[in-house]
C-alpha cells in the first residue's frame, strides 16, 4: 500500500520545471529522506505533495489521504513572530482538524496541548509569546504543532537547518517516534551522516530523480556527483518539453 | 461641580445620551477590527478604504439623506469596487498593490467630494467629511447598533481563521480553506465599520476610532484578548471624554473624540508597559534569569 504515488510528476514555476518527470511511490509508513543540492527541487516536491503547488504535468496520488491527514513543516515558515500569541495557543492550532472554526478545546484537548509542549522539551514556556523564542525553541514549537496534528503523512522541509545538535537530537527522536507509530514521514535534509544512520530510504533529487531506494544503495559518491553537477539556472529560451514518455531527464 | 461637568450633560440632554450610546457601539465593534488591522499591518489600508468608500456613501447620502442603510450599501459597493480594481490592476500589471490602491482611493475621494459638492451644500460636505455625532436620530442609532452587532457576530465566526491567518498563513492554507473567505469577510467588516463611523466622525476620522485605540492597546499588553479589551475601553473612554470636551468647549465632537484618543496614544507611547519610551530608557536593573 502506498501513501504517496507520483505519476510522471513535473512541478515548477512559470512553466519552468523545478522537478522533472518524477515517477515512483512512497510506501505507507516509510521514513524517506529527500536530499540534493540547493535548487534541486526538494522544497518544490514537498510543496507539491502537500498540495500548495499544483503539478504542471502528471499527478500525485495520496492513497485516500486528504489534505487534513498531512502535516507540513515548511522550510522558511512565513510566521509573523510579532503577533501576540502564546506558545500554548500557537501549538493548539495544531488541533484544527478536530476543532475547526468553533469546536471547543476541552479538558482532554488542553492536556494534549500541554503534553505536546512537554514532549518537545518546552515545559514552562506555555505562556511565552512566540516572539520571545529563539530559533531552536521556535522549531520545537513547530514540531509540537505537527505532533498535535496527528497526521498520517508528515512532510518536513529541512527541519534541522540552523538548529544546534541538542535540539536536532531531540527532534530527530520525535521523527523516529512518528515512524515507529506507522506514520509516513518525508524529510528534506542536507546532513548525509544523519540520513545514513537514521533514514532507511532516500531519494536523491537534482531537478529530476537521480536515484531512489534503500539509503545504503542510493547514497553513493557517483549519485551525489551527478546531483552536484545539476544545472541550477532556468533557461529562458527553453522550448516546451517533449519528454512526456515518462523518462527522467535532468533539465 | 464635577457632576455638572461629567454627568450633567448626559442627564440633561437626550442628544448627548444618544451620542454616548452611538460612540460606545462604535467602540465595541470598531476597536477589535482596528486591532486586527494593526496586527495585519493594514492600518493604512483602513485609511485608504475610508477614502475609497466616500463616493458610494455620498451617492447613498444624496439619494436618501442621512440614511445609514443607503450609505452602508453605497459604501460597501464602492469599497469593494476599489479593493477589487486595485487588486486586479496590481496582479495584471506588476504595479505594487499599495501604489495601485493609492491611485484608486485618491480618484475615489475626489469623485466623492465632487458628487457631494455638485448635488449638496457645503454643510452636507462638512457633514460627510467630519460627521456630526450630536445629530443622531433614533433610526440612525439603531442602524449603528445593528452594524456593531453584526460586526461582533461575524468576527466571532471568523476569529480563529483570522488569527491563524495573521500568524501563519501557510499553515492555515494546508489545513483549511477558510483563510480566503475569512480575509474577505474581514475586509467587509472594515468597510461596514468605516461607514458606521461616518455619522459620528465623518469619512476622514472614522478610521481613527479603530486604529488609535489599537495603537494604544499595543503599548499595554502582549496578549491578543487583553489587547482587544483595552482597545475597546480606550475607544469608549475617548468617545465619552471627547463628547464632554466638545460639550464644554464647542470643539466639534468628531475632532474632540479623536484628539482625546491621540492624547491617550501619546501617554501610552511614553509610559506604556510594553515598549513604552520611558520603560525603554529606564528599564531597571537586568534580571537574574
Amino acid at each position: 500500500m502506498s501513501a504517496v504515488h507520483f505519476h510522471n510528476v513535473t512541478l515548477g514555476y512559470d512553466r519552468h520545471p523545478a522537478v522533472h518527470h518524477l515517477n515512483g511511490e512512497v510506501a505507507s509508513g516509510a521514513l524517506v529522506a529527500v536530499i540534493g543540492p540547493n535548487g534541486a527541487g526538494k522544497s518544490t516536491l514537498l510543496r507539491g505533495i502537500v498540495g500548495i503547488l499544483k503539478p504542471l504535468d502528471g499527478s500525485i496520488h495520496l492513497g485516500g489521504l486528504d489534505s487534513r491527514d498531512i502535516a507540513y513543516l515548511p522550510q522558511s515558515a512565513e510566521i509573523d513572530r510579532s503577533f501576540p500569541i502564546s506558545v500554548y495557543d500557537f501549538v493548539g492550532t495544531g488541533l484544527w482538524r478536530g476543532t475547526g472554526l468553533f469546536g471547543g478545546i476541552g479538558k482532554a484537548a488542553r492536556e494534549k496541548i500541554l503534553r505536546a509542549i512537554a514532549s518537545v522539551g518546552l515545559n514552562g514556556f506555555e505562556n511565552r509569546p512566540i516572539g520571545t523564542l529563539s530559533g531552536g525553541q521556535m522549531q520545537r514549537v513547530l514540531f509540537a504543532r505537527v505532533l498535535l496534528q496527528d497526521a498520517r503523512l508528515i512532510v518536513l522541509d529541512e527541519p534541522f537547518n540552523a538548529i544546534d545538535s541538542k535540539t536536532t537530537t531531540d527532534l530527530l527522536a520525535l521523527v523516529k517516534h512518528w515512524h515507529g507509530e506507522g506514520r509516513t514521514v518525508l524529510a528534506a535534509l542536507h546532513d548525509m551522516e544523519m540520513v545514513r544512520s537514521h533514514f532507511s530510504e532516500t531519494l536523491v533529487l537534482a531537478r529530476g530523480p537521480v536515484a531512489w531506494g534503500p539509503t545504503a544503495e542510493v547514497l553513493t559518491p557517483e549519485n551525489l556527483m551527478v546531483a552536484m553537477r545539476m544545472c541550477e539556472a532556468f533557461d529562458d529560451s527553453a522550448t516546451a518539453c517533449a519528454g512526456d514518455d515518462g523518462h527522467s531527464q535532468a533539465a | 461641580m464635577l457632576y455638572d461637568a461629567l454627568i450633567g450633560p448626559f442627564a440633561e440632554f437626550e442628544f448627548m445620551r444618544r451620542a454616548l450610546a452611538a460612540v460606545i457601539a462604535l467602540s465595541l465593534a470598531g476597536a477589535p477590527i482596528g486591532v486586527f488591522l494593526m496586527l495585519r499591518r493594514m492600518s493604512l489600508v483602513g485609511d485608504a478604504m475610508a477614502h475609497a468608500i466616500l463616493p458610494g456613501a455620498a451617492v447613498g447620502f444624496l439619494l436618501s439623506g442621512l440614511n445609514l442603510f443607503a450609505m452602508t450599501a453605497g459604501g460597501l459597493i464602492a469599497g469593494f469596487a476599489v479593493a477589487i480594481l486595485a487588486g486586479v490592476v496590481a496582479r495584471s500589471t506588476g504595479l505594487k498593490e499599495d501604489a495601485s490602491l493609492a491611485t484608486f482611493y485618491l480618484a475615489s475621494l475626489a469623485l466623492g467630494v465632487t458628487i457631494v459638492s455638485i448635488k449638496g451644500t457645503n454643510i452636507d460636505l462638512l457633514h460627510v467629511l467630519f460627521g456630526n455625532i450630536l445629530a443622531m436620530d433614533d433610526q440612525t442609532l439603531l442602524v449603528v447598533a445593528f452594524n456593531a452587532t453584526v460586526t461582533l457576530l461575524v468576527l466571532a465566526v471568523i476569529y480563529r481563521p483570522l488569527v491563524i491567518e495573521s500568524v501563519d498563513p501557510l499553515f492555515l492554507r494546508t489545513v483549511s480553506r477558510a483563510g480566503g473567505p475569512a480575509h474577505l469577510a474581514f475586509l467587509a467588516l472594515v468597510v461596514i465599520n468605516l461607514v458606521n463611523g461616518f455619522q459620528a466622525l465623518g469619512t476622514l476620522l472614522a478610521v481613527g476610532l479603530m486604529i488609535l485605540p489599537a495603537g494604544i492597546a499595543r503599548f499595554w499588553s502582549r496578549d491578543l484578548t487583553v489587547m482587544i479589551c483595552i482597545a475597546v475601553v480606550a475607544a469608549a473612554v475617548s468617545g465619552y471624554a471627547g463628547l464632554v470636551v466638545s460639550f464644554q468647549t464647542r470643539v466639534p465632537s468628531g475632532p474632540a473624540i479623536i484628539l482625546v484618543a491621540s492624547g491617550l496614544y501619546i501617554v501610552s507611547v511614553l509610559f506604556g508597559r510594553v515598549g513604552g519610551v520611558v520603560r525603554q530608557l529606564f528599564p531597571g536593573r537586568h534580571l537574574e534569569a
